[in-house]
């Protein structure tokens, strides 16, 4: 992928050839302005890579689709709707807020509870809760494959972690497919089936981790308390090889 | 273990240092309150006073009691709403076609950045020229009557509108274009569904600017042109030296301008504050 500007080209990725498979929850991390945003805009079609191609389910990637939900790094949830309005607004916008998707809304919100929330405005709401309407929002055009850009990195810690915690949950029990984009190592390694090590810009695949923990019932925190965690940690720490 | 999903809510009890709190708060709006309107009061009493013991010439600073009676007098005569309802009348078309028309443009400045970048010296040019010297041009190409009047209001309200507007649009943040452009929203729907919204404080901002600026047009307007209207009371009491007149319309229009500026302030906390 190439950006042009006015000061020249920039080679933001190169040759980053990777595959996710169904239901796999992949981490991307890699040193800030590597180009990791700009891998999640082309898979959700947002940009057009200069060179190469992305397939989803064997068909390139042209324009966004319904099949891809895209988590910013806020929730960006309008202060002028309501949460319910703001949940809409992906069915809006793709002419699908039928009788039948607002009941799976409706559904989602019971189930996440938020329910008793629907007709509040995003300024009354807890930071994590807003960041849970997001994730419906996303959800209710029903996306198969969810795309998150360094989403919870405008929370505070301690809210980042149950957040954290809280989203894994939900993508795992609707059975999503999740590619996440990252620079937070422990947060890559508590979350991912697979981490992907991207290096400084033009970037290229350095690394691909299989994480494996032993821990009963993995969820963000309890994989934190793995052996294998803070091993994991080294390396990927050495991979990206930081210099202060 | 969902607890940390809580709104925060105020305590409902009050303890007496919040108490005292709000009464010291009240307190000092009330003294605020009183002390504007003393302000007010002692104005005016000080100018009849000093009118009616011959310390200041009333022919040419007129006082309080005969712009009364100037108005008493019109209203008696049965012109006085005829002329507020000409100037305001004239002033709240020339304000409500200087927004709609510059949002409108602003909003075709968004949609095409060729374009926008095309009528930008235009627009440079336009806003730092002194709209008033166009007058006598909407004289002679529309005729003397109300509608150059309106034209003239719209000519000084519609630049800025458009300056503004279009800053809102642009000012809009990126990120929330690009969530709606993530559900494949296309120009159209962003502009529906984030810009236009996202706007409004902006649009009604401008409101409050269009009000203020029309009112200028339209009393410099009527200096020029008018048989009718607060602008024309002012010129014709300065040109016959009836003082009384002069100050008396401006009293007049002092209210209707504020009168009219409340009306959007109204009309901003109807359509933020849902």
């Amino acid at each position: 992928m190439k950006y042009h500007s006015l000061n020249g080209e920039i080679h933001a990725l190169e040759n980053v050839d990777f595959t996710v498979n169904k239901g796999e929850f992949v981490c991307i991390v890699g040193p800030s302005g590597c180009g990791k945003s700009t891998l999640l805009s082309m898979i959700d079609g947002l940009l057009k890579p200069t060179g190469g191609q992305i397939l989803i389910e064997g068909q390139p990637v042209c324009g966004t689709s319904a099949k891809v939900g895209y988590m910013l790094q806020k929730d960006y949830l309008f202060e002028w709707r309501t949460i319910l309005e703001n949940i809409y607004l992906g069915l809006e916008i793709r002419k699908s807020l039928t009788k039948k998707s607002k009941v799976f809304v409706m559904d989602l919100l019971k189930t996440y509870g938020l329910f008793d929330f629907k007709d509040k405005y995003p300024r009354q709401l807890s930071g994590g809760m807003r960041q849970r309407a997001a994730l419906i929002r996303t959800l209710a055009v029903q996306p198969e494959i969810l795309l998150l850009d360094e989403a919870f990195s405008a929370l505070d810690y301690q809210t980042r972690l149950l957040v954290t915690e809280d989203i894994y949950g939900i993508i795992k029990k609707e059975h999503k497919t999740a590619l996440m984009v990252t620079h937070d190592i422990a947060e890559s390694i508590s979350m991912a089936d697979r981490v992907i090590v991207l290096s400084q810009r033009p970037a290229v695949i350095k690394k691909i981790y299989d994480i494996q923990l032993n821990c009963e019932k993995r969820t963000p925190i309890s994989s934190r308390n793995a052996v294998e965690f803070k091993l994991y940690f080294n390396e990927i720490w050495k991979d990206l090889d930081v210099h202060a | 273990m969902r607890n940390w999903f809580k709104t925060e809510d105020v305590t409902e009890e009050i303890s007496p240092e919040q108490r005292a709190y709000l009464t010291r708060l009240k307190l000092k709006k009330t003294v605020i309150y009183l002390i504007q309107i003393l302000i007010l009061i002692g104005f005016f009493a000080i100018w009849e006073l000093l009118a009616s013991w011959k310390l200041i010439d009333a022919f040419l600073t007129s006082q309080p009691s005969r712009i009364y009676h100037t108005i008493m007098n019109l209203y008696h005569q049965g012109v006085l709403f005829g002329h507020i309802g000409i100037t305001c009348g004239e002033t709240v078309v020339g304000f409500l076609l200087g927004t709609i028309f510059g949002t409108m443009i602003a909003a075709f400045l968004w949609w095409s950045d060729f374009l926008a970048k095309v009528c930008e010296p235009y627009l440079v040019i336009l806003n730092s020229l002194p709209k008033i010297a166009l007058a006598p041009i909407f004289i002679v190409w529309i005729g003397a009557g109300p509608s150059a009047i309106i034209a003239m209001a719209l000519a000084i309200s519609l630049i800025v509108t458009i300056l503004e507007v279009l800053n809102g649009f642009l000012a809009v943040d990126q990120d929330q274009v690009k969530l709606v452009q993530t559900f494949g929203a296309g120009k159209r729907q962003t502009f529906t569904k984030v810009i236009l919204p996202a706007s409004f404080p902006t649009i009604i901002n401008a409101l409050k600017i269009n009000v203020g600026l029309s009112w200028v047009g339209v009393i410099v307007g009527e200096f020029l042109v008018s048989k009718a209207g607060i602008g024309y009371l002012i010129v014709y009491g300065g040109q016959v030296f009836q003082l009384d007149l002069v100050m008396a319309s401006v009293m007049i229009l002092a209210v209707a301008a504020a009168a009219m500026y409340q009306a959007v302030v109204y009309l901003e906390r109807f359509l933020i504050k849902r």
